[in-house]
């Protein structure tokens, strides 16, 4: 376990800073490799849903299965890519991305009623009904000037929660 | 030790159990009007969820802390060379070899006793003892340094011993002061014959963790047992894993709802030469304690805290936490809520339904006022 760190070289931390547009430092990089070995557990370099699972921290949350369809076996490059959108010194831009691409599950760049009718379906459960999702999705749509039928883009999610105090950062420990 | 004191230490201690609560989703100060942008912006349950996939307080408790070897430099090389010369060429052998002598030993007075002597009571007394004294073998072949504080548990009906489980090795610090009847996990190997033959000698009560029809069983012997007077004292574990002993897991309430009175127990190990913690995903009991036998010694200290007693109004998972805290406090450990179950089960769909639950109450609440 000690030694997991000299197992990363210095090309190696660069090459993954490179990859993550400098979002973290290079201890922060050795952070996360030590967690993304422990989360390794059978050691194959990548981690799989199953793995993810394993932390009940993340397995309570509401969009725990939306998630792992991204995070199901990433390497560790790519993890450090995923949690890159949850750094400080990742620009507002690159996390309204991010949630852009939680949202828009089929990648065409566009945002339908139905994809955020299924987020608020995993965020309430059964605590909601379809038909109450439906009227409350309507009714701020229609407030904020839009329809059942529009069509969201990047920039639209931009105007409406990126000027906010949108907080997404997550730190990382460094023993 | 100062009440007071305690309750102070208990205070600090509290918030660890609000991580329960989903900070995310709990309603802001002032229920605003429902907008678009409140439930588009998903950023806070992601940042939950990336928050747990970098750091998360339930991987942390069986964590292991590596050894530091402090051969450093050249002159303490030698002297650590030496060492662990010592320590495996000198050491290892005398210490097993204690621990032969003390085997042949016991089983040669545990077998006649057991099966020659007819009077029930003296035999029990002579099986206690003998227990005991191999116990303290055993503590001998890691030389345990062992402080024990508080007065030494007596037998008398109506009480159960609960303390924080770190490894199996907590049962024989204990046991060695007194022959205790524990409930545990059913092992399988030499332990598992030492559980069948001679533990149950002292009426220890075996599980199986994933049998759910075996705790109904337990359950109600558990009960038999503590009304007899003449029965060894119950021990439970009620972590029902072992945590690396820097982290209490949650309590389970079984021991809570015995009514009658629960004496904590907190154990706290000294890892300057050892980790007492036995990671069992990770190393089998034997290897453990061939790990304890090679190290210089095992440090430890074991509290025997008052005995508490269920209060009116109190339910049995109030009372488990409030006999966490003590011994939270008195060992010097953090609390995280967590089920230690979770290391071999999923979560129980109940806590992502709480999250959800609070989420649309908050926002059907904010819809009604906009």
């Amino acid at each position: 376990m000690g030694n997991t760190s000299s197992m990363l070289t210095q090309y190696d931390i660069e090459e993954v800073q490179d990859h993550c547009n400098h979002a973290f430092s290079q201890q922060e990089i050795v952070s996360l490799y030590h967690r993304f070995c422990q989360l390794d557990r059978n050691g194959g370099g990548f981690v799989s849903a199953e793995e993810f699972m394993t932390v009940p921290e993340f397995a309570v949350n509401p969009l725990s299965q939306r998630l792992l369809r991204m995070l199901d076996g990433l390497n560790f490059k790519e993890f450090v890519a995923f949690l890159s959108a949850f750094s400080p010194h990742t620009s507002l831009q690159q996390k309204m991305e991010f949630i852009f691409r939680v949202y828009d599950t089929d990648c065409n760049g566009k945002v339908a009623f139905d994809d955020i009718l299924s987020i608020l379906r995993d965020l309430t459960g059964s605590f909601m009904t379809e038909q109450q999702r439906q009227k409350v999705l309507i009714h701020v749509l229609e407030e904020a000037g839009y329809t059942k039928d529009s069509h969201f883009t990047l920039t639209d999610f931009m105007k409406i929660i990126g000027n906010s105090d949108l907080k997404m950062e997550v730190e990382v420990p460094i023993d | 030790m100062a009440s007071s004191s305690v309750a102070a230490d208990m205070e600090l201690d509290r918030p660890n159990l609000e991580d329960y609560l989903p900070s995310d989703s709990l309603p802001q100060e002032s229920p605003r009007n429902l907008h678009l942008r409140d439930l588009l912006d998903i950023s806070p349950v992601l940042t939950e969820a990336a928050g747990a996939i970098v750091d998360d307080s339930f991987t942390r408790c069986f964590k292991s802390n590596s050894p530091e070897p402090w051969n450093w430099n050249i002159y303490l090389f030698p002297l650590w060379c030496l060492g662990v010369v010592i320590r495996y060429g000198i050491l290892f052998p005398l210490r097993s070899l204690t621990l032969l002598v003390g085997w042949i030993v016991f089983f040669a007075a545990f077998f006649p006793v057991h099966f020659l002597l007819k009077g029930e009571k003296l035999r029990s007394k002579i099986e206690r003892k003998l227990v005991e004294m191999m116990c303290s073998v055993f503590v001998a072949s890691w030389t345990g340094v062992i402080k024990y504080h508080g007065p030494r548990p007596s037998t008398r009906p109506r009480q159960v011993f609960v303390a924080n489980h770190t490894s199996m090795i907590d049962f024989i610090i204990l046991e060695q002061m007194t022959a205790f009847a524990v409930i545990m996990q059913k092992h399988p190997g030499w332990v598992g014959f030492i559980q069948k033959t001679i533990l149950e000698s002292v009426g220890c009560i075996w599980f199986n963790r994933n049998d759910l029809k075996d705790r109904e069983v337990v359950a109600k012997k558990l009960r038999d047992h503590v009304q007899h007077p003449e029965n060894n004292p119950l021990l439970i574990f009620p972590e029902g894993t072992c945590v690396n002993n820097q982290y209490t897991v949650m309590f389970k309430k079984g021991a809570f709802e015995l009514g009658c009175a629960v004496c904590p127990i907190a154990i706290k190990y000294n890892k300057i030469f050892v980790d007492a913690f036995w990671n069992s995903k990770k190393q089998s009991f034997t290897m453990h304690l061939v790990r304890l036998m090679t190290s210089w010694a095992v440090v430890c200290d074991v509290w025997y805290l008052e005995p508490q007693y269920l209060k009116d109004g109190e339910t049995a998972i109030q009372f488990a936490e409030r006999v966490r805290d003590m011994i939270v406090a008195r060992a010097g450990l953090k609390k995280v809520p967590w089920d230690g179950y979770l290391k071999y089960n999923r979560p129980s769909p109940k806590h992502t339904e709480e999250k959800q639950r609070i989420f649309a109450e908050s926002v059907l609440r904010r819809l009604e006022e906009s």
